[in-house]
């Protein structure tokens, strides 16, 4: 059955292409031939399954840490908000994938023994996105005008109640758009990687290619299993931002 | 929170403020005042804009440190000054809910309704049951006359109703000052009458109130007492007649006569 389906579907894919071809008056002489990303799609499904494990975890570790720094930055003493604020804007100014090579072929040089892939690649990419993520949260409080602390106040809350009651419910309505922005380019960062032999969807890809040397038929399907994360979970995030919407 | 060396304010005083000094940067926004305000007094402050009247205000609810001076309220008796700090959070968090404080700006909570906003104070700060305080509540809006406007967010209210709900707010926390900070002075003209008349009703009831404003037709009305400040100070206080229409002062006299003359109008 699954035979029968893929066949239909490599056979649909390249009449597609093939239509295309004539279309743009091509002389691209170029057969595409997708039957051979059906032959290997469960490894890349196994790939970008990995994909959205490293997603999801460095998103949630980097919104956990990043609600920490944030915290600590907008604390009033300088000795508390200045190391965090380094952190921040050390890793907001350096490229991604420069922290992930380093944290994989540097840091074992100051350690003396070396990361694993999977960890090396997970710390970068959970303090790239807890740099961001310390920032929306610090942005998200401030933001909220200053009369409504001093309301609160006046009521007699304390901080811990007018945060929990009056700030945060407001700040976090603002942090919705920024935060789901990181969190889509957080996935997208994953691919990174690659570049490090992690097996995610993009190492597949290329494994996969230099095997069968058909990057046209891998590298297209790649971008579009990234699309078909990514656009449904845009879709979902702006609903959430119009129910939250005051 | 210090031992008093001063007496705290007693049975009859309610707010007892001495030489209290505040300092922005370079500006001596307060130069020494001192001020006692009777229970059941309505005492209105009234100065030109930058005169240090807000800043007062806001210092008897210590939303503001004063650098030196005493602030009692109450029992309460708070000293400023050398080794005299501002008091940890819970301290103050307790001593400001027996103030209430209505803001020029409104400042309701955007994310909750009228009677939600209303409700805030009893629920959170004084851990009542919520059914007890809707009740509280729904009779607050009614007295200043919202109760149709119970389930609004503060968007879908006028300037005026939403003065309204913040004076509720306020008084929800059955405070026993209610200090006003220029409430009207956001408001559409034709929309301050309605937040008066909500002040006026508080008065006549003897709520001790401090209240900071331009309305001067108002504060002939209703002030038991008045002072004029100018510049961190108290230049002079005494009944409204004495002050709005027998101003011994040249300060004071060139202030209202700068008034008058763009108001189009003398007091009553």
């Amino acid at each position: 059955m699954d035979a029968i389906f893929g066949a239909n579907i490599c056979w649909l894919l390249s009449r597609g292409l093939h239509l295309l071809n004539d279309l743009a008056g091509g002389h691209g002489t170029y057969q595409a031939d997708f039957c051979v990303v059906v032959k290997h799609f469960d490894a890349l499904l196994r790939g970008a399954g990995i994909t959205l494990l490293y997603a999801f975890g460095t998103i949630v570790g980097g919104l956990v840490l990043g609600v920490l720094c944030g915290t600590a930055m907008l604390s009033r003493h300088k000795f508390l908000t200045l190391p965090f604020n380094a952190y921040v804007q050390f890793f907001r100014c350096t490229p991604l994938l420069v922290q992930i090579v380093w944290f994989y072929y540097a840091l074992p040089m100051l350690l003396g023994y070396s990361l694993p892939a999977w960890m090396a690649s997970g710390l970068g990419l959970t303090l790239y996105m807890g740099a961001f993520c310390a920032e929306i949260f610090r942005g998200g409080i401030q933001s909220i005008d200053r009369g409504q602390w001093q309301a609160a106040r006046a009521l007699g809350m304390t901080y811990l109640q007018l945060m929990r009651r009056v700030i945060l419910p407001q700040a976090m309505r603002r942090m919705i758009p920024p935060f789901t922005n990181q969190s889509v380019l957080q996935l997208k960062n994953t691919s990174l990687l690659y570049v490090v032999a992690g097996h995610d969807l993009m190492y597949y890809a290329a494994q996969l290619t230099s095997q069968t040397f058909r990057p046209f038929e891998f590298y297209t399907t790649v971008a579009m299993m990234y699309f078909v994360m990514l656009y449904p979970a845009t879709k979902f995030a702006k609903r959430l931002e119009a129910r939250v919407d005051i | 929170m210090s031992a008093a060396n001063l007496p705290a304010a007693s049975d009859d005083v309610m707010i007892r403020i001495t030489d209290l000094h505040k300092h922005y940067a370079k500006l001596h926004a307060l130069k020494g005042v001192s001020l006692t305000v009777k229970r059941g007094e309505v005492l209105f402050v009234i100065g030109p804009s930058g005169c240090g009247k807000s800043t007062l205000l806001r210092c008897i609810n210590l939303l503001e440190e004063p650098a030196a001076g005493t602030v009692a309220v109450g029992e309460d008796v708070i000293h400023f000054g050398p080794g005299h700090r501002m008091p940890s959070g819970g301290v103050l968090a307790k001593y400001r809910t027996q103030i209430g404080m209505v803001f020029q700006q409104f400042d309701l909570f955007p994310h909750m309704t009228a009677i939600q906003n209303v409700m805030e104070g009893p629920v959170t700060v004084k851990g009542i049951r919520r059914k007890q305080a809707f009740t509280l509540a729904r009779e607050l809006l009614k007295k200043v006359g919202l109760s149709e406007k119970e389930n609004n967010y503060p968007r879908n209210l006028s300037g005026g109703q939403a003065q309204r709900v913040a004076i509720a707010r306020a008084l929800a926390m059955q405070p026993r000052v209610m200090l006003f900070d220029e409430v009207t002075s956001a408001l559409d003209p034709e929309l301050v009458g309605e937040v008066l008349g909500v002040m006026f009703q508080l008065a006549e009831e003897g709520t001790t109130m401090v209240v900071v404003t331009h309305e001067m037709a108002f504060a002939s009305e209703v002030a038991d007492r008045i002072v004029f400040m100018d510049a961190g100070q108290i230049v002079e206080e005494g009944t409204a007649d004495d002050v709005l229409l027998q101003p011994r002062n040249p300060r004071l006299q060139s202030f209202l006569a700068r008034f008058h003359h763009n108001m189009g109008t003398a007091p009553s």
